[in-house]
């Protein structure tokens, strides 16, 4: 059976794509998948950093596309889960030293041995991204509740529409603050959703606990660790309840209801 | 949007009309906040203010001078028939009447261009029978543009940052967000109707209308039509 190639984008910088591949990488992992993670973003890696790999780096996904090794030799283990590995971007090299032919090569060979690869794209719209999204089945947009974030992912969304070959696109909300959604200080998830009009796989809290885990390298722990099991179990095709973030109560379930658990 | 501002692209640059009954300091408050919301489109612009019988005070025109000035907006000449209008833009050192920019660099903005020279076609009158449509069965996102000569009609949304400039009428089976132009050849009778009518800017013929900032409200369907030389909105019931 083969594996999924699924691209984690989102038009805006910052907006969390490669804390949220690395999360889902590892539950991913945790819940017994084969699992390898690609860094797309040349020039600026940091998925190593979140997954506390890189002092284990030998070869990268240049190295590889150039010839210079191995796919195998440039996949680094996961310390914690031995089915989880990393194939991390060149530090050096800029984003034109591939190619979207590289990159569906590259995710055709790994997806035999593997139940998913997972794509962290570069922000932007440009080359990196397309590379990024060239060999995916399917497509994770990560946004913010902020006008901003909303205005790029849709740009993302329409540009993965008119697509040759369209993809399943679903929408991760990362981020969100009850506390300011319930004094309307900021967009809710239902906001988003409606603005973006695509189906909804996640949302995740703003937590100081995923600023802490990213910088030690390691998957996070409590709320935004639950967020991330349950995209992961969605993802494999689970029908997960969205949590409930608000601990009065109430604010999620309508869109609980609304998405059926994604 | 009635009783809102009004801008028209003509030759001269923009011309502002103001709303006869609302106080100067309301008036002035409400073009900054609308040349602040398209910061981009109205840089550099050249206005004519347009005050009607408004008798408008030396100081009061001032104070409108200097707001614009901070946003980089030429207030080149004030009509009014009042003669106390007149007399105080003379002494502000601004026209009252009509003035054609000085070279041959147009300081309408380019987004109006378009009405200024239209494309080579031939033009269409909505009311005519069997006038041609195009028809977009999905949501136009950020980014996306549509252009057309004939009517425009989207089963699906308009999101904000995408555009349609349709030479007819444009009809959108949902929310419409975007920056919408019809009757972009010049014709009056064009209508912009919508299930939810949000637009960032809708423009008819050689008219403009910009939305008040969104506030969270019941979305109901609109119709957008020219009404006595104004862009006006009513509930799209028939
Ligand atoms: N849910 C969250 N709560 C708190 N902080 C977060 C959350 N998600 C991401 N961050 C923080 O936001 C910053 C940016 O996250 P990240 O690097 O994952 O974004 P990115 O989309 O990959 O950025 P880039 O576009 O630069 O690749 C990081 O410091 C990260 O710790
Ligand atoms: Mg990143």
């Amino acid at each position: 059976m083969s594996g999924r190639v699924i691209t984690i984008t989102s038009g805006k910088g910052g907006v969390g794509k490669t804390t949220t591949t690395a999360n889902l990488a590892m539950s991913l992992a945790s819940l017994e998948q084969r699992v390898v993670a690609i860094d797309a973003d040349i020039g600026l890696r940091n998925l190593d950093l979140m997954m506390g790999l890189e002092n284990r780096i030998v070869y990268d996904l240049v190295d590889v596309v150039e010839g210079r090794c191995k796919l195998k030799q440039a996949m680094v283990k996961h310390k914690d889960y031995p089915a989880l590995a990393l194939i991390p971007a060149s530090q050096v090299r800029d984003k034109t030293a591939i190619s979207p032919q590289d990159m569906i090569t590259v995710a055709n060979e790994l997806k035999h041995a593997h139940d998913f690869v997972l794509i962290d794209s570069p922000a932007g719209i440009e080359w990196g991204f397309k590379n990024a999204v060239a060999p995916a089945d399917e497509v994770l947009v990560v946004t913010n509740p902020e006008v901003s974030a909303v205005r790029d992912a849709d740009r993302i969304i329409g540009l993965l529409e008119a697509e040759e070959r369209p993809v399943p696109v679903r929408l991760i909300v990362n981020r969100i603050k009850l506390g300011m959604v319930r004094r309307g200080d900021m967009l809710s998830v239902e906001d988003v959703v409606s603005l973006l009009s695509i189906k909804l796989i996640g949302v995740v809290p703003d937590d100081e606990i995923i600023i802490k885990s990213s910088n030690e390298g390691v998957a996070a722990t409590g709320r935004p660790k639950q967020a991330f099991e349950d995209i992961a179990r969605r993802l494999m095709g689970e029908k997960v309840p969205f949590m409930n973030l608000d601990s009065n109560g109430g604010v999620l379930e309508r869109f609980r209801k609304l998405f059926g658990g994604g | 949007m009635s009783g809102a501002i009004q801008f028209k692209g003509i030759r001269q640059g923009l011309l502002v009309t103001i709303p006869p009954d609302d106080e100067w300091a309301k008036v002035i408050a409400d073009l900054a906040i609308r040349i602040d919301q398209q910061a981009a489109f109205f840089k550099g612009a050249s206005l004519a203010l347009d005050v009607d019988k408004r008798a408008v005070r030396r100081h009061e025109l001032a104070n409108l001078l200097n707001i614009l000035q901070k946003r980089d907006v030429n207030l080149i000449s004030v009509l009014s028939t009042s003669a106390t209008t007149q007399g105080a833009a003379r002494k502000l050192g601004l026209a009252i009447e009509l003035v054609d920019p000085p070279t041959t660099t147009s300081h309408v903005p380019d987004a109006l261009k378009i009405t200024e020279s239209p494309h080579e076609a031939p033009l269409l009158k909505s009311d005519v029978h069997g006038t041609e449509g195009l028809l977009i069965r999905r949501t136009l996102r950020s980014g996306q543009s549509v252009q057309h000569n004939g009517h425009v009609v989207v089963l699906g949304d308009v999101n904000a940052g995408s555009e349609i400039v349709a030479g007819g009428d444009i009809v959108v089976w949902g929310r419409l967000r975007g920056v919408v132009h019809a009757g972009a050849y010049g014709d009056e009778t064009c209508v912009v109707c919508a299930l939810d009518l949000q637009p960032t800017q809708l423009r008819i013929g050689a008219l403009i209308s910009v939305s008040p900032p969104s506030k969270k409200r019941r979305k109901h369907p609109e119709r957008a039509y020219i009404d006595d030389g104004m862009i006006r909105a009513e509930p799209w019931t028939d």
